[in-house]
């Protein structure tokens, strides 16, 4: 009886293990097919491309022609050289402070005053939350107008207040510019940021304000001691989505300005762009357009190391 | 919150930040209504009379080319970015496998890539494939670059959907596909509204994969197109702040129409990556 169980039990148990080899192979299969179509893209459209920067960033290449000629890491000697391109991060840093200091403390003037009590809250978030859904291309042909020397909106409004002496070609200047370009930038996303911290603060415990209320804080203190430590986790988000962003930045000033008047307001993307299909320096180009990506990878690494260990220290 | 203070100086606040972000957009749309010596002779009043005629001669040039290309280029990319992304993003939150991690950080790290790193072997590509000035060359540039944040929301998601429901759907011997569109992708509808007002946004206002992978205006999008209308109407100011308006418009249209989704869409989005 018991010999008969096990011969009959024998073939059963190798059978399960095929079955659940065969179920396992038919998983990774089921696995691969739902990654592959996405992975695919990804892979060509981001990954291939990074190292076929990094290497057309060796060759001095017209982008034209069949013609690349290997040059080793030269263009990035050369780059060390090149003061427009030093100039161009230095308006990228200036771009990381501006919109550190402006359109964080803005975005979220903006958002606390959501929620005081004033009235029409609705029309006042539409109208602050505007600036961000515009297209780009259409706020920078915009502040062109703005900004312009002969009858822009800016000069009107210096001369109504006596201030003519102030009045100039605000874009067309070199040393005013960059700042004209930086605020049009701060313009655009400080309603972004409002969402974001607006977001956040719905989040905040109503119970922790009524505490507060028993303990009778007024309303500075319970800024201080409640919303704003409790904001601090999406105002450190905000601030590596703004220095990212800033480190990137391309459209605005491309629109506005393409980098000048004489390199005054180039950035290491308009700068790429130029070298590559205004100069057609595809190499050179490359090389620009490497740095940027190591630059915005160092300054994340820095980041994120720097919030791990405020964390640690909390 | 700030109840206590009294409220004048948070109205006088406000309305300083009204100027601050209404006024260029208000001096757009009131240019837009004046014809053209109405605003060489006063450009900041009112208009005398509201005239259309600035948006009659948009609608004859090249707009509603523009706006169709724009709107299909987004439509697409957002639909094939749903699906592709919920897919992969699957086995990502639900199964156990060795490469798991290191495909979810492959996609992670696609967060802070600046595009521009990835512009000229893109433009390349494009034009070996035969697909250098075509809408359809823009679709995977565009797809490519929505996948991180949408995968990173679509796992997040799936992450917190109760086991129980598929182990009961297995036991009926439905397979993994079965199970994803049947009983996993129906529930995902607030992830899949999240993923695609963050980047029907972003692709509807794209400008530079736009301006390098194409050139003729036969597939200009609205941004190229405002370009061009800015470029060719030159001193006709009227003209172009009406081209400006009528480019806003939509976007703004449905912002008015769906505000609360779309800013908890973005506010996700951005807080996700």
């Amino acid at each position: 009886m018991l010999e008969k169980v096990e011969k009959l039990s024998k073939p059963k148990v190798a059978t399960s293990t095929d079955v659940k080899k065969a179920r396992k192979r038919k998983e990774i299969l089921a696995i691969i097919a739902f990654i592959a179509p996405a992975l695919l893209v990804y892979g060509v459209y981001v990954v291939y491309s990074i190292f076929m920067t990094f290497y057309y960033s060796l060759f001095d290449w017209s982008g034209i022609d069949n013609n690349l000629v290997f040059l080793g890491l030269s263009n990035y000697i050369e780059l060390f050289q090149d003061g427009v391109f030093w100039k161009s991060l230095q308006n990228n840093f200036l771009l990381v402070a501006a919109s550190l200091l402006t359109q964080l403390p803005l975005g979220l003037i903006m958002a606390l005053l959501l929620f005081s009590p004033i009235k029409g809250i609705r029309f006042f978030r539409s109208i602050f939350f505007m600036p961000f859904l515009m297209s780009t291309v259409a706020i920078g042909i915009l502040f062109i107008f703005i900004y312009d020397g002969n009858f822009g909106l800016l000069n009107d409004l210096l001369r109504m207040v006596g201030l003519e002496s102030w009045q100039r070609a605000w874009i067309g200047t070199e040393s005013t510019a960059i700042w004209a370009v930086i605020a049009t930038v701060c313009w655009q996303f400080a309603p972004f940021y409002m969402i974001l911290f607006r977001a956040a603060i719905v989040g905040i415990p109503e119970e922790l304000y009524e505490a507060a209320d028993i303990d009778g804080a007024n309303s500075l203190q319970r800024f201080k001691n409640i919303t704003f430590p409790l904001l601090m986790p999406i105002i450190t988000t905000s601030a590596i989505l703004s220095i990212i962003g800033s480190l990137k930045y391309f459209d605005l000033i491309y629109v506005m300005t393409g980098g000048g008047p004489s390199n005054s307001t180039e950035l290491m993307a308009t700068y790429m762009y130029k070298q590559t299909f205004t100069n057609f320096n595809m190499g050179y180009g490359s090389s620009v357009s490497f740095s940027m990506l190591i630059i915005a990878f160092i300054v994340t690494i820095v980041i994120l190391f720097g919030e791990r260990r405020r964390r640690g220290e909390e | 919150m700030i109840r206590k203070i009294s409220q004048m100086p948070i109205y006088l606040l406000a309305i300083i930040l009204l100027l601050f972000t209404g006024l260029p957009f208000f001096i757009m749309v009131n240019t837009s209504f004046k014809q053209q010596l109405e605003f060489m002779t006063s450009p900041w009043s009112l208009p005398e009379s509201i005239s259309f005629s600035n948006y009659a001669l948009l609608l004859e040039l090249d707009f509603t080319r523009y706006f169709l290309n724009s709107l299909f280029l987004s439509v697409a990319s957002v639909i094939l970015v749903i699906v592709l992304g919920a897919m992969a993003s699957y086995p990502l939150a639900r199964l156990k496998f060795r490469l798991n991690k290191p495909v979810f950080l492959l996609f992670m790290i696609g967060m802070m890539i600046p595009i521009h790193t990835t512009l000229i072997p893109i433009y390349i590509l494009t034009s070996k494939m035969g697909l250098y000035d075509t809408l359809w060359g823009l679709i995977g540039p565009y797809v490519a670059f929505a996948l991180p944040i949408s995968v990173i929301i679509f796992t997040q998601f799936m992450r917190d959907i109760p086991r129980e429901l598929e182990e009961s759907a297995k036991i009926d011997g439905c397979g993994h596909f079965r199970l994803f569109w049947r009983i996993i992708f129906p529930l995902l509808t607030p992830a899949v509204a999240t993923v695609a007002i963050y980047n029907f946004i972003h692709i509807w206002n794209e400008f530079i994969f736009a301006l390098v992978l194409t050139s003729s205006s036969d597939v200009a999008t609205l941004p190229l197109g405002l370009r061009e209308f800015y470029g060719e109407f030159s001193v006709n100011v009227p003209g172009i702040m009406a081209a400006l308006t009528l480019g806003s418009l939509p976007l703004l249209l449905v912002y008015f129409v769906a505000q609360e989704k779309i800013v908890k869409g973005l506010a996700a989005g951005s807080v996700k990556g």
